[in-house]
C-alpha cells in the first residue's frame, strides 16, 4: 500500500481506511442498522461494543459487503465499495477478517490454509506463499503446527491460525468480530496477545469484542452501538469510565 | 363401556396384556411360516434335476475366461464411464440449480426431474435407437455408446441431487471465509467448497456408483457386438446357448464380487462419518 504523504509524521492521514455514512441495513422489516455514520482512521484501533442483536456483526460485515447494504455508503481507503464497478475481490484481500468460529477450512493443513488465498488471489508463487504463510504462523506462536489439520488445534490455535491466515494476504486493516467469545477462557488470552501485538505494531483494527479490559488498554476509540445505531462514541476512558448516556451506562453496569 | 372410562389401572392393564400376547402370537406365527417354507423347498424340489441346471461344473468352466475378461471387464468400464460422466455432468446440474440465474435452475430442475421420473431402461433405449435417428447423429462407440450416454444422463440427474445436497450442508462460513480472503466465487467452490461436499457425499455418491453397476444390465437392450458384450448380455447369451442357468448364476456371483466390496465400503465410511460427528 503506498502511502501519498511520506515524511511528515504530524499531518493527519487525508483518508480514513474506512468510512460509513448513513448505513442502513434492512432484513425484510427488522431495521438492524439506521444510519450509521461510523470510520476508522488509519493505524487506528476502533472497539465497537454494544449489546447482543444491536448491529454489531451487521456492521463489520457491510464494510467488505460480505452483507449487501440497503442504503448508504461504504468507503475502504477511499474507494466506494458499494459501487458495480469496484473489484470486490481486490478490496477484500485488503481487509482481513476473523470471525467468530475461526472459519478454518478443515480439509486442507494449517499451511495450506495460510497459502491457498494468497496464490489464487494474489498470485504468489507456492514459495513465497509458504515462506510468507511460515513467517505469520512464527508471529502468532504457531510456528511448529504447520502440517496439523485445523480440528488437530484447540479452539485459541485455531483462531491465532486464522490470523495469520488474515494476515498472510498482507492486509492494510483487519476487523475481528468477537474472535475470542468461542473460546474456553484460559485460551482468550493468547488470542488477545497476539492482537495487542498487531495493535502495537501499527495496524489498523476494527474490533467487535465484549473483553472491555482489551477496548480499554489496546483501543484508541469505543464505539457503543444500541439498536443499530451509534450511541456513543470516544477515547476508552470516557466511553467506559464516564458515559454520557442512559443506554451506554445500563449496558456498561451489565458487562463490567 | 365401564372398561374404557372407568378404573384407569383396569383399562391399561388388560389391553396392554392383550398387546403382548398377540405380538408373541404374530412372532410365532411367523417362525411356523418360515420352518414350512423351508421345509417344503427342500423336500419337495427335485435337488437332483435343479443342481445340474443352476450350477453345472462344465458349463460354468467353459464361460471362463471370457466371463472375466470380457463381460465383467466391460461391466467395469461401461460403469466407470457412466459414474465419472454422470458426476461431471451431475456436478453441472447441481451448479445449476444453486446458481442465481433463474434459467439455468429452470433448466437444470426440469431435466432432472424429467429422467429421475423415466425408467432408466426406457431412456438407454431412446438414446440407442430414436435419438441417433431423430437427430442424423451417429453415437460414439454406436449404439452401445449410445446406451452408456443415456446412462449418463440417467445417473446424472440423481447426482445432481446428492451433490446439490452436499454443497448446500458446507457451512456458510467457509464461503464467507474464502470470499473475504479475496478468492473469486469460481475459486471458492473448487477449493473450499466442493472438496468438503464430496467429503460429506461420499457414502451416497457410493451408493449411486453401485446402482449403476448393476443399471449396466440394461445396456443388453442395445444389442451389443461379441466383444461389447457386459455381464447381464453375455449370460443371457450363452443361457440360450447351452439351455442351463448356470450362466445367470456365474454372473450374479461376479456381480457381488464387484458391489460387495463397494457396499462394504459404504457402511465402513457410514460408521466412520458417524463417530467424526
Ligand atoms: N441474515 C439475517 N437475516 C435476518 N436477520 C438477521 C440476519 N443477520 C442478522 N439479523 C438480525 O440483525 C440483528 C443484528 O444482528 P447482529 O448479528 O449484527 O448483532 P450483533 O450486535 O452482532 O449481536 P451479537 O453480540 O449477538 O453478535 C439481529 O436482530 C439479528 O436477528
Ligand atoms: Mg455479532
Amino acid at each position: 500500500m503506498a502511502h501519498p504523504v511520506t515524511g511528515s509524521t504530524t499531518a493527519p492521514v487525508a483518508v480514513p481506511a474506512i468510512e460509513v455514512r448513513e448505513l442502513c441495513k434492512t432484513y425484510g422489516s427488522n431495521d438492524v442498522l439506521k444510519g450509521i455514520d461510523f470510520h476508522v482512521d488509519q493505524g487506528e484501533v476502533v472497539c465497537v461494543i454494544g449489546p447482543s442483536g444491536s448491529g454489531k456483526s451487521t456492521l463489520l460485515r457491510c464494510v467488505n459487503r460480505l452483507e449487501e447494504p440497503t442504503s448508504g455508503v461504504i468507503m475502504v481507503e477511499g474507494i466506494d465499495i458499494t459501487d458495480s464497478e469496484t473489484d470486490l475481490d481486490a478490496i477484500r484481500t485488503r481487509i482481513g477478517i476473523v470471525f467468530q468460529q475461526f472459519n478454518l477450512f478443515p480439509h486442507l493443513t494449517v499451511l495450506q490454509n495460510l497459502t491457498l488465498a494468497q496464490r489464487r488471489a494474489k498470485k504468489r508463487g507456492k514459495r513465497e506463499a509458504a515462506e510468507i504463510a511460515r513467517r505469520n504462523l512464527e508471529k502468532v506462536g504457531l510456528a511448529e503446527k504447520a502440517d496439523a489439520f485445523p480440528a488437530q488445534l484447540s479452539g485459541g490455535q485455531q483462531q491465532r491460525v486464522a490470523i495469520a491466515r488474515a494476515l498472510s494476504m498482507d492486509p492494510d486493516m483487519m476487523l475481528f468480530d468477537e474472535p475470542t467469545s468461542a473460546l474456553d477462557p484460559e485460551l482468550v488470552g493468547d488470542v488477545l496477545g497476539v492482537m495487542k501485538q498487531l495493535a502495537s505494531e501499527g495496524m489498523t483494527m476494527m474490533v467487535v469484542t465484549h473483553e472491555m479490559g482489551f477496548a480499554r488498554e489496546v483501543g484508541d476509540r469505543v464505539v457503543f452501538m444500541d439498536g443499530g445505531v451509534v450511541v456513543e462514541q470516544g477515547v476508552p476512558e470516557d466511553v467506559l469510565g464516564d458515559p454520557q448516556h442512559e443506554r451506554t451506562q445500563s449496558f456498561l453496569s451489565k458487562v463490567l | 363401556m365401564p372398561g374404557r372410562a372407568g378404573d384407569p389401572a383396569d383399562g391399561r392393564y388388560i389391553p396392554r396384556v392383550k398387546r403382548s400376547t398377540r405380538r408373541y402370537l404374530v412372532q410365532g406365527t411367523l417362525y411356523v411360516v418360515f420352518v414350512l417354507v423351508v421345509l417344503f423347498v427342500v423336500l419337495s424340489a427335485d435337488w437332483e434335476r435343479i443342481q445340474p441346471y443352476f450350477f453345472n461344473p462344465e458349463i460354468a468352466a467353459s464361460l471362463f475366461p471370457d466371463i472375466v475378461l470380457t463381460a465383467a471387464k466391460n461391466t467395469v468400464i461401461y460403469t466407470l464411464i457412466a459414474f465419472v460422466g454422470g458426476v461431471l455432468l451431475g456436478l453441472v446440474l447441481a451448479l445449476m440449480k444453486l446458481s442465481p440465474v433463474l434459467p439455468y435452475r429452470w433448466l437444470a430442475t426440469g431435466f432432472i426431474e424429467l429422467f429421475r421420473g423415466l425408467p432408466a431402461l426406457l431412456v438407454i433405449f431412446a438414446f440407442a435407437f430414436a435419438v441417433p435417428i431423430a437427430l442424423e447423429w451417429r453415437p460414439p462407440g454406436g449404439s452401445t455408446g449410445a446406451g452408456l450416454i443415456g446412462l449418463i444422463i440417467v445417473s446424472s440427474a440423481y447426482i445432481a441431487e446428492t451433490i446439490r445436497a452436499g454443497i448446500e450442508a458446507v457451512p456458510k462460513g467457509q464461503t464467507e471465509a474464502a470470499r473475504s480472503l479475496g478468492l473469486n466465487p469460481l475459486w471458492t467452490m473448487i477449493t473450499v467448497v466442493l472438496p468438503q461436499a464430496f467429503r460429506i457425499i461420499t457414502p451416497p455418491l457410493t451408493n449411486e456408483l453401485v446402482i449403476i453397476i448393476k443399471d449396466t444390465s440394461l445396456l443388453f437392450i442395445v444389442g451389443m457386438a461379441l466383444d461389447q458384450r457386459e455381464l447381464t448380455t453375455f449370460a443371457r447369451d450363452a443361457l440360450s446357448s447351452t439351455a442351463s442357468a448356470t450362466p445367470l448364476v456365474v454372473a450374479a456371483l461376479l456381480y457381488l464380487v464387484i458391489t460387495l466390496p463397494l457396499t462394504q465400503l459404504v457402511a465402513k465410511l457410514e460408521r466412520h462419518n458417524k463417530r467424526g460427528r
